[in-house]
Order: structure tokens, then C-alpha cells, then sequence
């Protein structure tokens, strides 16, 4: 630990005194920090720009600081910026408009999100890591008539996991409910938002009621050990469950061990759309950035097929583009890839963001979707009272926090209300 | 010698325990009754409005009623065994020990081995042809397996610290009242509640009193063995303070504690009340 921060220092050190002697674009990211990436992004990914780059990633106290004091002063150094969406979002006054960037390759929610609520290009996407779906192959032959598993709906995914559960005699879905679980975020960007097309808002609504009654339909059919299950790769290699739900870094293994065993594929949809959980970075130019022409050509050549493949390599983190991916990946990147550009790119997606704005209050919102599930799943407790119950605690976590509307819900001046 | 050397001597522990444990103390007391730096009685109707507290309170109850009267009964067995023992006592004692070696975790983690899916409840069972297929018994469906599977593990590894204490105590008993009571005809269950027990008052309240204590902070055998299914006051405290990051209402959840932990000590102090004047 202590030699990693000393080499950390070092880099950072370095690095600065770097900067501040060449006139070079001047990356400054919340991303790729792990040195090794820091190393890769520097050497693979940017190596490759006609021009002079210096990367440098920070944490986001310090990226925000340095970008907020460059931005007061009117004047700065900082050439172009990477960080997640929820980064971006405080800091929406200070970006240029990179409206006159191509952006037709990538995924139109992408798009959309990238302009923070305003008219304008304010970021440009750059990549994501999400949760997608992964089955057996032996679970495919109980797939119902006519569905197609690249473009399920959450009935088709309820009616599957029956005829699994009717032909084989046990409940063959897995779901990560266990205490390390990621199953908030499926309720937050997949259930909801796919109902709702909502994931605060509508959070006590009819359609909400629905989503959850689908849920507890699907629960029937699903494994009752789910309850300890957390990364759904160890369940798929046992064969506890057939068809799972988890995040890409927590299936990697499954796939990389048995490559011709299982596939990937896209989440569900719902009445209101195919809500999914995108974890996206963009990058984007700030309006001090000292040279702007320089930066847009960056920001370009960052959106090119091989740029997002190298930067796939370096950061594990998948393309905004839809592309072919070359051979030699991973077997859980060739796997998920498809997956997540066919969930990104269909016509009905719905990115529903990662909370935004809520601080050291990200644990107790994720709590109000876990308790939710508790209660109405296991301890079988009334979908109306318990959503009327739990709105009051997602209310009183959203107004403390005074943290406005994030996709899907639409953009709001105070807290963002539940209704 | 200097009249101040006791205390003097006394010094260092008495600020050892000032700064580290009445100070920090002072602060978690502070901590449940503000929030924001307003007194507020706030956290504590937080914490009584989250649906999981009454399940809390009342597992928490539970299992200390029916862990620590087993526990009294088998370690007074045990001391009494060891006790009568003429060779061997101390590898016996040494044996029954074990457990107390163990942390709470891993001996969570072993009785975990024992009853999960794959574990060995199930291998052997499944080798003796009972079932025929691996069954899933800490599963979400069936708590009370997972609170008797709770209270076997608190038994087994928490035992011994009682027996420990009653041994020394037993120790302490003078020879001549057993052997009074025996010239005058009394059989031996006879000693043991007339003669035995009552003299071994002071022991039984310390033992109780730490096992008590230790049963309301029950906290790592219950996470190894039912994650969040089986709520207990103290792994609420640390969902409170880590997961939830609102250390008012973890505080408050540990005022519970240290209330519930005041109230049993102070009724366990009157029932084995010693008179002065009785006292060994």
C-alpha cells in the first residue's frame, strides 16, 4: 500500500513537472487511475493521436478543484477533461458546446446524455461498463415460442425461467441478493426505470406496483439461495443458476473459464422502454481550455473504432460505438461486448445514470431499494403499503441530500420529487 | 510509602480508560442525541421507524434467553465434572477450552461449513441416502434454522468462558460445608442447591453477567451464518455506521445496547444478590 502511493506521488509529481514544461493537451481525468491504466492510456490509447497529449488522471476532489479554480480564474490549462457523467453534471456552465463533433456512431441515449439537460453538446460519451444478463447454453433450448433472447421483454424472461423451472424441476434464474449483491442496482436501472422509464419519481406509481409484481413473478422461478449469491459468475460455474443478472466485471470469470458454455445478452424490456444502468464516461472541453481546436481533435480521434478498442484494453471499459471487436479479447469482453452494444444501441433503450448528487447518501438510497425488495420478496409484505412506506424514506434521503432529478427522470430545480 | 503511590500507580490505566474509552464514549452519547449540531431526538425515531428494528430488538432478546440458560446449565455440568475429576482434569479443561481460541468470526465460519448448501450437514446426510439432493437449510424462507443454527454455534464457542469463571469458583468453596452436609444425611443434589450453589453466587453473577453482555453484542456468527436475513441489534449498528454511513442512528442503535446491557446486569445483580456478611 504505502510503495503504491509513493509510486502514485511519484507519477503524480512527475507528471506535473511534465505539464508544466511542454505545451501539450493537457487530459485531466477522474478515470483510468489505477497506474497501470494510467500507463496504458498514456502508451496504447494516446500514443496513437497526431499531436502531443499528456494524461493525467486525479481523484475527483482534486480534479473538480483545479478545474473550478481554473475556470474562476478565467484563464487555465487544462485542454480537455475525462470523468463520469456525474461529474460532469456540477460543472455543466464551464464546458464548451462540442456540438460540431460527429457523434453518429454513438448510441443516441449516449448522445442525449451527454448534453446535461441543455441544448447543447456538453460532453462527448467515451466509454461504459454496465450489468447485463448471461445464461447457459443449455437454458436457451426452454426460451419461449418466438422470443428473441437479444431483445427480451420482462414477461418473455418470466416465461422463461418457468419452462426451465417446470422442465427441470428447480428454479434455475439467479439473482445477486446477497449482502455484497449488486441487486439495487437492478431494481434503480433495470426493473424500474423499464416500467416506470422513472427511477425516483415514479417510485410509488401503478406502473412501479407492476414492475414489481413482475419481479415476484420471476421470484417463483428463481433459485431461493440467491439470498447468499453475489457474483453470479461462481453460480453460473457451479450450475446453481442458469440465467443470471450481474455486473460484466462480476461475470468476467464464467465466461473466461468456459467460453463455449455461456453467452451474454441484453436486459429485458418493459412497457416503458429497455431501462439499463450505464456506468458512462465522457470527455469534454472546457471553455479555458487554452487550445480548443486542439482538444476537439482529440476528443475525435478518442471516438475512432481502434482509439476505443486500445481504450478497452487499457480501462476494461467497453466502447460507446458499435463495433467488431477483434479476436484476440477476452472471452467475457468478446461475450459481454455484443451484449451491451445491443442493449446501448436498441431502439428502445433507456440509460438510467448512476445516482448523481447524493454524496455519503448513495448507501441509504441504495438501502430504500434493498429494503423494498426485503420486504415485498422475502418477507412477502403488500407491494401498495410497502412502496407507499419506502417513498417516504426515498423522499427524506433525496430532500437531505438536495439532490436534483438524474436520468431517467427528468431534469427538476429543487430535490427531485416523489410523487 | 508515600501515601499518593496508589494512585499514582493507578495513573496510567484511569487515562488510559479516560481518553480511550470514557471520552469516545461521551462522544457516541452526544452523537445519538445530535444531528447537525442540533439536539434532536431524531436518530432515535429514525431508528425505531426502519422496519428492521423490532426484529432487532426482539432476535437480539431471544437469543440471549435461550443461549445463556443452556450455557449456565452445561458449564455448571462441566465445572461440576471437572471438578470431581482426579486425573486428567486439567487436559479436560483444556479441551472444553478450545472454542474460547476461536474468534466469533471463524467459529461462524465453521458452523457456516457445517450447514451451507455444500457443507458437510448436507454431504452426510446425502451419504446416508436421507436426502437426495443437497438442501438449502440458511435460506431466507426458514430464519428459525438460521437463529438455531445462530444459537448452536453462540453455544458451543461461549461456553467455556462460563465454565472457566465456575471452576475458579468452585475452587473457592471450603471442603468442610460439603462435608458438614454430608455427616448430616443430605444427598448429593441436596448439597448442590443447598450447599453448592448458594456459595457459588459470587461467580454465577460474574459469569452471567459477561456472558449477558457478550450475548447482546452478538454480531459476527450471526452475519457468517444469515448475512442481513436475521437483523440483531449490533450488525444494525454496523449497517448504520458503514453501509448507511449515518453514525447518529448507529449511535443511537448502541445506546439501545448499552441500555439493555445496563438493565439485564442491574436485574442479574439483585436475583444472585450476595449479603454482605455472607460473602466468602
Amino acid at each position: 500500500m504505502k510503495t503504491g502511493l509513493k509510486i502514485t506521488l511519484l507519477a503524480t509529481a512527475s507528471a506535473l513537472i511534465s505539464t508544466s514544461l511542454a505545451a501539450d493537451t493537457l487530459l485531466w481525468s477522474t478515470q483510468a487511475k489505477p497506474i497501470e491504466e494510467t500507463q496504458a492510456m498514456r502508451e496504447q490509447v494516446l500514443a496513437g493521436f497526431d499531436g502531443e497529449v499528456s494524461f493525467e488522471p486525479a481523484d475527483e476532489g482534486p480534479w473538480q478543484t483545479r478545474l473550478t479554480a481554473e475556470l474562476t480564474a478565467g484563464s487555465g490549462s487544462i485542454g480537455a477533461l475525462g470523468a463520469l457523467h456525474g461529474d460532469f453534471t456540477g460543472v455543466s456552465d464551464g464546458l464548451s458546446d462540442l456540438s460540431a463533433i460527429d457523434v453518429s456512431s454513438v448510441a443516441p441515449g449516449f448522445v442525449e446524455l451527454g448534453k446535461l439537460g441543455t441544448d447543447t453538446q456538453k460532453y462527448i460519451p467515451w466509454m461504459q461498463a454496465t450489468y447485463i444478463m448471461a445464461a447457459h447454453r443449455q437454458a436457451l433450448e426452454y426460451l419461449p415460442e418466438g422470443a428473441d433472447l437479444m431483445a427480451l421483454s420482462y414477461d418473455e424472461l418470466v416465461a422463461w425461467a418457468a419452462n426451465m423451472h417446470e422442465a427441470t424441476g428447480e428454479p434455475r434464474f439467479g439473482f445477486p441478493a446477497g449482502p455484497q449483491g449488486l441487486k439495487h442496482r437492478f431494481f434503480q436501472g433495470y426493473l424500474l426505470p423499464s416500467f416506470t422509464g422513472s427511477m425516483v419519481t415514479e417510485f410509488r406509481s401503478d406502473a412501479a406496483e407492476d414492475a414489481w409484481n413482475s419481479f415476484l413473478a420471476l421470484w417463483e422461478h428463481t433459485n431461493p439461495a440467491s439470498t447468499n449469491f453475489s457474483f453470479m459468475q461462481e453460480q453460473l460455474i457451479a450450475g446453481d443458476a442458469w440465467v443470471v443478472f450481474d455486473h460484466t466485471a462480476r461475470l468476467a470469470d464464467a465466461f473466461n473459464q468456459q467460453p463455449d458454455d455461456f453467452v451474454a445478452f441484453p436486459a429485458p424490456a418493459g412497457p416503458a422502454g429497455r431501462g439499463f444502468m450505464p456506468v458512462l464516461a465522457g470527455v469534454a472541453v472546457p471553455v479555458t481550455a487554452p487550445d480548443p481546436e486542439e482538444a476537439a481533435a482529440l476528443v475525435r480521434y478518442l471516438l475512432e473504432p481502434e482509439t476505443q478498442i486500445a481504450t478497452l484494453r487499457a480501462t476494461n471499459f467497453f466502447p460507446v460505438i458499435d463495433l467488431d471487436l477483434p479476436d484476440d479479447m477476452p472471452a467475457s469482453v468478446q461475450a459481454a461486448g455484443p451484449a451491451i452494444s445491443a442493449m446501448s444501441g436498441a431502439d428502445d433503450a433507456l440509460p438510467a445514470l448512476l445516482p448523481v448528487g447524493l454524496g455519503s447518501l448513495g448507501g441509504q438510497f441504495n438501502q430504500v431499494y434493498s429494503d423494498t425488495f426485503e420486504r415485498i420478496v422475502l418477507a412477502g409484505q403488500p407491494v401498495r403499503a410497502v412502496l407507499d412506506d419506502q417513498a417516504e424514506a426515498l423522499r427524506r434521503v433525496i430532500d437531505e441530500a438536495a439532490a436534483p432529478c438524474w436520468a431517467p427522470d427528468a431534469a427538476s430545480d429543487g430535490p427531485c420529487p416523489v410523487n | 510509602m508515600p501515601r499518593a503511590l496508589p494512585y499514582l500507580l493507578l495513573l496510567p490505566a484511569s487515562a488510559f480508560l479516560l481518553v480511550f474509552f470514557f471520552y469516545p464514549f461521551g462522544l457516541v452519547v452526544v452523537e445519538s442525541m445530535t444531528r447537525d449540531g442540533a439536539w434532536t431526538t431524531g436518530n432515535f425515531t429514525r431508528m425505531t421507524d426502519h422496519w428492521k428494528f423490532g426484529q432487532a430488538v426482539w432476535n437480539t432478546i431471544w437469543l440471549t434467553a435461550i443461549v445463556v440458560p443452556v450455557q449456565l446449565v452445561m458449564a455448571l455440568t462441566m465445572a461440576s465434572v471437572v471438578q470431581k475429576l482426579k486425573t486428567g482434569r486439567s487436559a479436560l479443561l483444556y479441551i472444553f477450552a478450545i472454542p474460547l481460541g476461536i474468534s466469533d468470526l471463524a467459529a461462524g465460519l465453521i458452523w457456516l461449513a457445517i450447514f451451507e448448501q455444500s457443507g458437510f450437514l448436507n454431504s452426510i446426510l446425502h451419504s446416508f441416502g436421507i436426502i437426495d439432493r443437497p438442501q438449502l437449510f440458511l435460506g431466507y424462507q426458514s430464519v428459525w434454522v438460521i437463529f438455531l443454527a445462530v444459537c448452536l454455534a453462540e453455544i458451543w464457542r461461549a461456553t467455556a468462558i462460563m465454565m472457566v469463571i465456575l471452576v475458579a469458583g468452585l475452587g473457592l468453596i471450603p471442603k468442610e460445608y460439603n462435608e458438614a452436609a454430608e455427616v448430616f444425611g443430605a444427598s448429593r443434589w441436596q448439597r448442590f442447591t443447598r450447599v453448592t450453589l448458594p456459595m457459588l453466587r459470587p461467580s454465577l453473577q460474574t459469569a452471567l453477567i459477561l456472558r449477558i453482555l457478550m450475548a447482546f453484542e452478538v454480531f459476527a456468527v450471526v452475519v457468517a451464518l444469515g448475512g442481513t436475513t436475521l437483523p440483531v441489534l449490533m450488525g444494525e449498528t454496523f449497517q448504520w455506521q458503514f453501509q448507511l454511513q449515518d453514525r447518529g442512528v448507529a449511535a443511537a442503535y448502541a445506546m439501545v445496547i448499552l441500555g439493555l446491557s445496563v438493565a439485564f446486569s442491574l436485574i442479574v445483580l439483585r436475583l444472585l444478590h450476595v449479603p454482605k456478611g455472607a460473602r466468602v
